[in-house]
């Protein structure tokens, strides 16, 4: 029996899992990483626009603060984020990014001076204050107030994870990559490390721990069209919902991307709508701003999904070999300011599409349509990060419900959620690890590493009909047509009991190799029933949901219904054999919001069932503030008496700002 | 579609592992689909005719560096080679060299990359200054952040390793990956080392001197980064030191 005992184990290596790993080193624990892939290559490097924070270093994202940044975030939302949460994140947003700056992330500065811009397809010029010189530069991005998305170019997630992996080389973190944890360990609702597979020998070892994080991403690779990463098919939330103990939450809650590329599905960011790209119909006509007339592009990701599908459906798409789809035309923004800051955008539909997207006119137009693109459901933890009902396991970045996306995700809130939660949720990790003894029979760590290998010599010696990889494309192709961007009622029944179905195919499967070691299909055979359960969370929590509500859409119930579904879904597993979650919820308290529910400011009006708690916390807000105003109360004061809030270390103390001294 | 051209996927085959495995090519024999990568080609062998069959893909968008391999004797990064581009339909794929072989077309750059960079000390060394993130952070040029940026762009695939002459005699040569992660360190102001610092890590023919300027690290490079002229002024740089 190999085992490995430390301190704090995280299981994921991407930005949240190192910046955690940071966190546990410096407090002086042992600490080790798990990573499916080398860490560099984490799903991390993908993110391309950039990083929210409320700087207000530039011209145009001047009077950002805090709280902009949370109202945007809460908009974004659709209300059901946990507002406390959010405020901790955006309070938090603007050091991580001074952190990375003094790791060595360059950031994009500001040029003092006047340059031209392209605004609502407009040039336009902006002229940035001398005393701005030098400071951290933002971009626009959608469902935000100010200009807030601070960037390296389009390379933002590979340069932040280049900065906090090699800060984790220096400060000797253990890293071990292509090691995948299989289950966890836990006995007495506590969990004590992980069952690790060695994706090179194929041997199973046990890492055994006072603290278990799971940082290992979303689950896009559900879906057949995503802009994921192969890697990111949900395995940290898979293992924590096969504990039978431990919730997820939300899952129904999957965003899909307005602009990855057509076919590949490769991301185009963001930041192309942000820098004042648009979107061209068949005709070659804008038509965002026909049903949104305010934020046009850049209205909230669900939206603008949805718009470009609606428009289709209206018959406005560009046919081609695979299906419709709509064009993103950046070559107004200019070659200059392509080559300088879209270059990785240009480089794919180069290298995949043959389109160079600085051309102007249609020759550049690139092929565009939605994709599952985030997970903003995932293990549902505490405020500190803490699984609600397994003791001992922690999670954060995509893998977990933390809670602050709710049922839609701002662009550059994600990028900014793992840093900013591996700083927070790292210290109460660190703290839980230095505060808590291990103590376990080893005789418990046997019993789950053999439980283990057992299933995997039980996969080797089915000798079923059923093909692995034709069950998971199967259920890739399924997700996609009936609990994709519009759903109803008939499709998610439908889509629950194929997964069913699907899930016990699983079980008479023949996986032609035998080998423990190098055997991708084996992979594949443990790998995918997993996956379907995720997806049964998925479908199932959507087919209850009888609401409209960001990312999840109900064609047979268009409102968000305030009344009913103010609530998060929580799901579990409640028995090895079930076919089925577990379905519970937890209610969402309007009098104890910061910002009672109300219309978002985009999206179409009128289609919300209203609770009537929500005027009357809003009445209670009101008055609060404009006491609190008139008695010369600040912001900060303000703000403490609407929703308090806490942070670990220095966190809780005020963002400085260029601005504040003038 | 019938117009689907026939297409040749011929792999170097072996698990080091297994003792009964012998390196040896196998071909696979499919109809190339519009836009078809490597990628796709790849996957879909692997679930089509030989599950078996290893190889690294992550983003397959050519950010994560992963899927370096050799393809008709070049080093490529395999998610972005469109099969289209090879007009008689044959692909021959071989292992990048220089890492070490963990199975068929799968290598472990990834333990190569750590050493490397420890080696290098490939982070911001600042002589322990704490910086108070409550506070406005320190101004930089917006030029410089840009050079510096365009270094940093580096994915560490590990090509202009596979491609350098160098890497293949001396183990331990640090490759254009290591020298060009000096190089954006020694341009960053954030990081006080001197040239005498560097000199310490690289001044050797494992490091910075090793270099023969056969150029086949610049000419690979998925990122066009600027290899050679960096590396020529970093030697000028350091051949002053001392």
């Amino acid at each position: 029996m190999k085992i490995t005992y430390c301190d704090a184990l995280i299981i994921g290596g991407g930005l949240a899992g190192l910046r955690v790993s940071l966190a546990t080193q410096k407090k002086g624990l042992n600490t080790i990483v798990l990573s499916l892939v080398p860490v560099k290559r984490s799903h991390s490097a993908a993110a391309q626009g950039g990083m929210q924070a409320s700087l207000a270093n530039s011209k145009m994202s001047e009077g950002d603060n805090e709280d902009l940044h949370f109202s945007d975030t809460v908009k974004g939302s659709d209300w059901g984020c946990d507002q406390e949460v959010a405020r901790m994140f955006v309070h938090t947003a603007p050091k991580a990014i001074r952190e990375l700056a003094g790791w060595g992330v360059p950031w994009t500065r500001v040029q003092e001076g006047s340059r031209e811009a392209v605004i609502n397809a407009k040039k336009t010029t902006i002229t940035e204050d001398k005393d701005r010189h030098g400071l951290i530069m933002s971009r626009d991005f959608g469902g935000t107030k100010k200009w807030r998305t601070c960037y390296t170019a389009d390379a933002t997630g590979h340069t932040m994870l280049f900065s906090v992996a090699n800060e984790a080389l220096k400060k000797e973190v253990a890293i071990r990559d292509r090691k995948e944890a299989i289950s966890l360990i836990h006995e007495n609702d506590t969990c004590y490390g992980a069952v690790v597979r060695d994706l090179i020998t194929g041997e199973l070892e046990a890492y055994v721990s006072k603290g278990t994080c799971i940082s290992t991403g979303g689950y896009g690779r559900i879906y057949k069209q995503t802009t994921n990463a192969v890697i990111c098919e949900g395995m940290g939330a898979a293992i924590a919902l096969e504990t039978g103990i431990a919730t997820l939450g939300n899952m129904e809650a999957v965003q899909f991307h307005p602009t990855p590329i057509v076919p590949s599905g490769i991301l185009l960011t963001e930041g192309c709508r942000g820098d004042g790209g648009i979107l061209r119909d068949v005709d070659g006509h804008r038509f965002m701003p026909d049903y949104e007339p305010e934020k046009k592009e850049l209205a909230s990701r669900d939206v603008v999904s949805r718009r470009m599908i609606e428009h289709i459906r209206n018959g406005k798409g560009v046919p081609s070999p695979y299906g419709d789809h709509i064009w993103l035309d950046i070559s107004i923004l200019g070659r200059e300011h392509i080559e300088k800051n879209l270059r990785d955008v240009q480089e794919i539909s180069q290298i995949f599409n043959g389109i160079d997207p600085a051309i102007e006119g249609p020759e550049g137009w690139v092929p565009v349509l939605p994709m599952q693109h985030y997970s903003m459901g995932g293990i549902r933890t505490k405020k500190t990060g803490e699984s609600q009902k397994l003791n001992g396991l922690f999670s954060c970045g995509e893998a977990a419900c933390w809670d602050m996306h709710g049922f839609n995700r701002l662009g550059g809130n994600s990028v900014s959620e793992t840093v900013v939660a591996g700083m927070i949720v790292g210290n109460y990790f660190a703290d839980y690890c230095l505060e808590n003894e291990l103590e376990i029979k080893t005789s418990l760590i046997q019993k789950h590493l053999s439980d283990e290998e057992a299933k995997i010599d039980k996969i080797l010696s089915l000798d079923g009909e059923e093909d692995i990889f034709k069950i998971k494309d199967t259920m890739q192709r399924l997700m996609d047509k009936k609990v994709g961007i519009f759903r109803d009622g008939v499709h998610l029944k439908e889509a629950v009991s194929e997964l069913q179905e699907l899930l016990a195919k699983t079980k008479n499967i023949r996986v032609k190799s035998k080998v423990k070691a190098g055997n991708p299909e084996l992979e594949e055979a443990y790998r995918v029933p997993k996956m379907l359960k995720l997806a049964l969370c998925i479908a199932a929590g959507a087919e209850q949901r009888t609401e409209s509500r960001g990312a999840h859409f109900r064609e047979d119930f268009l409102k968000r219904d305030d009344v009913n579904w103010l609530k998060r879904t929580l799901t579990h597993w409640a028995n090895e054999d079930d076919t089925l979650p577990t379905i519970t919820y937890e209610d969402l308290d309007i009098n104890k919001m910061e910002m009672p529910p109300a219309f978002r400011g985009y999206g179409a009006k009128g289609m919300i069932i209203e609770n009537e708690l929500s005027i009357k916390r809003q009445e209670e807000v009101d008055e609060l503030r404009e006491r609190m105003e008139d008695e010369g109360k600040d912001r900060h004061e303000i703000q403490d008496a609407l929703m308090k809030f806490d942070l670990p270390m220095n966190y809780r103390e005020n963002n400085e700002r260029i601005g504040d001294k003038s | 579609m019938s117009d689907q051209r026939d297409i040749t996927i011929s792999v170097l085959k072996y698990n080091p592992r297994d003792s009964d495995s012998n390196p040896e090519f196998v071909d696979y024999h499919l109809k190339e689909t519009p836009g078809m990568t490597l990628f796709i080609a790849l996957s879909q062998i692997r679930q089509e005719m030989d599950p078996d069959l290893a190889f690294d893909f992550v983003c397959r968008a050519g950010i994560c560096g992963s899927c370096g391999m050799v393809v008709n004797g070049k080093p490529i990064l395999a998610c972005r080679t469109l099969i289209a581009n090879y007009p008689d339909g044959i692909l021959q794929l071989m292992p990048m060299p220089a890492f070490e072989l963990i199975k068929d077309l799968s290598v472990n750059t990834g333990k190569w990359m750590d050493a490397m960079s420890t080696r290098v000390e490939s982070w911001i060394v600042d002589n322990g200054t704490e910086i108070d993130i409550t506070k406005i952070e320190e101004r930089m040029e917006p030029k410089l952040a840009e050079e510096i940026f365009e270094l940093d762009r580096c994915i560490e695939c590990g090509i202009c390793v596979a491609s350098c002459a160098t890497a293949l005699m001396r183990p331990d040569f640090v490759g254009a990956v290591g020298l060009n992660r000096v190089a954006r360190f020694q341009i960053d102001p954030r990081d006080k080392r001197s040239d005498e610092d560097f000199y310490e890590l690289i001044g050797d023919d494992d490091g910075i001197f090793g270099c023969m300027s056969l150029l086949a690290c610049e000419d690979h490079c998925p990122k066009n980064l600027p290899l050679q002229s960096k590396i020529a002024y970093l030697r000028r740089k350091l051949v002053s030191v001392k």
